[in-house]
């Protein structure tokens, strides 16, 4: 407990939990677009696309800028994204099995990229393989207010944007009826999703980062039947798990984030599924349960 | 007076394939008018090509005399039912709000007189006391008057609508006709896709009938005659008795 009290009075700590908390709200509101623009995998390609980014950009520098390693990630995450539409639209390929080839293709890529700079004199010190899992609580804290600046900026879009971005998800065709730059909105969108993901890998892992966008959205999913209430939701579960993830991995030097924020949401999604007052599992299974006794209670008094 | 609405040899392909040739026609102010024709006469994409959904190869679309603009808010369109997922985690009054995002502006919010408006619609379509149902929870029926209720507060002047009458019942079909027709007598023109042959002649004044070309337009009584369906159906309709006609079902 003293060690826990100590953590949190360091400065550092507490900026990273800010850029961890800004970074989950940020990425459940827009997984929970994502989620229902049925873009998901995108989401997780984009991910996995960016560790060869982030390679070339330290390979190009030789230091371990995170403005560079992160413009490096976020030029390869959108390249996946690009190639991973262009695909779908212009090959017979399905959405899907273009997601695959993209998503394992880059990633490959960015494991061979990986092992060269390890093997680089300047390259084994660079700590570029805490990108694959995460380490927030080794963030200096000029990355962090970097982090958390970027998460801030991003939800200010996507709040300014919030009714343009809903009309596009629910119904493009009428948008465009509308007057609505349709495409610009996607491609606006897009960027968005990328940035988030992209400042996102240093603190939950270019594997998990997918996981941290969409599990809040599906959590939340299960509490609402309506898109401002779900995003809000999305974004304080993000939030809440990004925050005990990195409490966790604070607790001794070497725990990956990424894993405990992962575990943390995973766990709120099944306390949604399990528990969520209109939609959960049990609670359908209790209120059924008694709606059927009600039923045979009348039916005896008719008897 | 100029046409709200005249065509000129528009045409329109997907891929390397013209779906629509050379298609010509004007519509008068203050009509309801049917677009007839086969499974693939491409009457969807024609609705989409006037409201510039979709790229046009070649041609000329006139909304009141000017080249069509989204912005002039001169039209409303109600899609298909089918083209949206229902599962949206959002109300019927959301829905119908969203008509009104073309008037609302970059980022405002929808405000009180927005809301009262849908209100209005919602109530028009006789769905009001539906306003906060979740759209999923709707029949196929209450979620095509929700849609017509959108399309009824884009406050338009031309109204496109896309197979309104399908997977919707009885009570629905009725309650939209009428809706149309009021539409008509306020002086709005209103154009229909439509694939029942066996009401046309009751539902609308105007009549288009569409196989890729236009093989009709005009007065109802005029363009929808046995002979011209021949031409647009090319062999694949069934006469039944009292010169009453459908479309052989092919499934």
């Amino acid at each position: 407990m003293e060690q826990i009290g100590q953590m949190l009075l360091a400065a550092n700590t507490q900026w990273v939990l800010i850029g961890t908390l800004l970074l989950g709200l940020a990425s459940g509101i827009l997984g929970s677009f994502a989620l229902l623009r049925k873009q998901s995998l995108i989401g997780d390609a984009v991910a996995h696309a960016a560790l060869p980014g982030i390679c070339i950009g330290f390979m190009l520098t030789g230091e371990r800028s995170l403005i560079i390693l992160l413009i490096g990630a976020t030029v390869t995450g959108l390249l996946a994204a690009y190639c991973i539409q262009y695909i779908a639209s212009a090959s017979i390929l399905k959405e899907d099995t273009a997601i695959c080839l993209i998503l394992s293709t880059f990633f490959g890529v960015g494991i061979v990229l990986l092992t060269k700079v390890q093997q680089m004199p300047s390259g084994n010190k660079s700590g570029l393989d805490s990108f694959i899992f995460g380490q927030a609580a080794g963030m200096v804290s000029s990355d962090v207010k970097l982090m958390a600046g970027a998460a801030a900026l991003l939800l200010m879009v996507t709040i300014i944007f919030f009714k343009e971005f809903k009309l596009i998800t629910f119904d493009a065709e009428f948008a465009k009826g509308l007057g609505l730059p349709v495409s610009a909105l996607n491609f606006l969108f897009m960027t968005l999703l990328v940035a988030v993901v992209v400042i996102g890998i240093q603190a939950v892992g270019v594997i998990l980062m997918a996981a941290l966008l969409i599990t809040p959205a599906i959590s939340a999913r299960y509490w609402t039947n309506s898109l401002s209430k779900m995003v809000i939701i999305s974004g304080i579960f993000g939030a809440i798990s990004g925050v005990i993830g990195t409490l966790i991995s604070s607790l001794d030097r070497g725990i990956p984030t990424g894993p405990f924020i992962v575990v943390t949401a995973t766990i709120i999604f099944f306390i949604s599924i399990l528990f969520a007052p209109a939609r959960g599992i049990i609670t359908l299974k209790i209120k059924r349960r008694m709606t059927n006794q009600k039923l045979l209670r009348e039916q005896g008094q008719v008897k | 007076m100029t046409n709200p609405i005249e065509i000129r040899n528009l045409t329109v392909a997907y891929d390397k394939t013209a779906v629509l040739k050379d298609v010509q026609f004007s519509i008068p102010k203050g009509s309801l008018t049917g677009i007839v024709g086969p499974n693939g006469a491409g009457k969807s994409t024609l609705i989409k090509a006037i409201l510039g959904l979709i790229p046009k190869v070649s041609g000329e679309i006139k909304i009141y005399g000017k080249p069509y603009k989204a912005k002039d808010r001169l039209v409303g369109y109600v899609p298909q039912r089918g083209s949206v997922d229902w599962d949206f985690p959002t109300s019927a009054l959301d829905v119908v709000l969203m008509g009104r995002y073309g008037h609302i502006g970059w980022f405002k919010r929808p405000g009180k007189e927005d809301t009262i408006l849908a209100k209005e619609s919602l109530k028009k379509v006789g769905m009001d006391s539906y306003a906060n149902r979740q759209i999923s929870q709707l029949s196929g029926g209450q979620q095509q008057r929700v849609f017509l209720a959108r399309a009824l507060v884009q406050d338009a002047q031309v109204y496109f609508m896309d197979e309104p009458f399908v997977g919707v019942d009885a009570a629905t079909e009725k309650a939209i006709i009428q809706l149309l027709t009021d539409l008509k007598d306020q002086g709005k023109t209103v154009i229909v896709v439509h694939h029942d042959l066996q009401t046309v002649e009751e539902y609308f004044d105007h009549c288009i009938l569409l196989n890729k070309e236009v093989i009709a337009s005009g007065v109802t009584e005029e363009v929808f005659t046995v002979e011209q369906l021949h031409q647009t159906y090319g062999g694949k309709l069934a006469f039944l008795d009292k010169g009453k006609v459908m479309v052989e079902q092919k499934r």
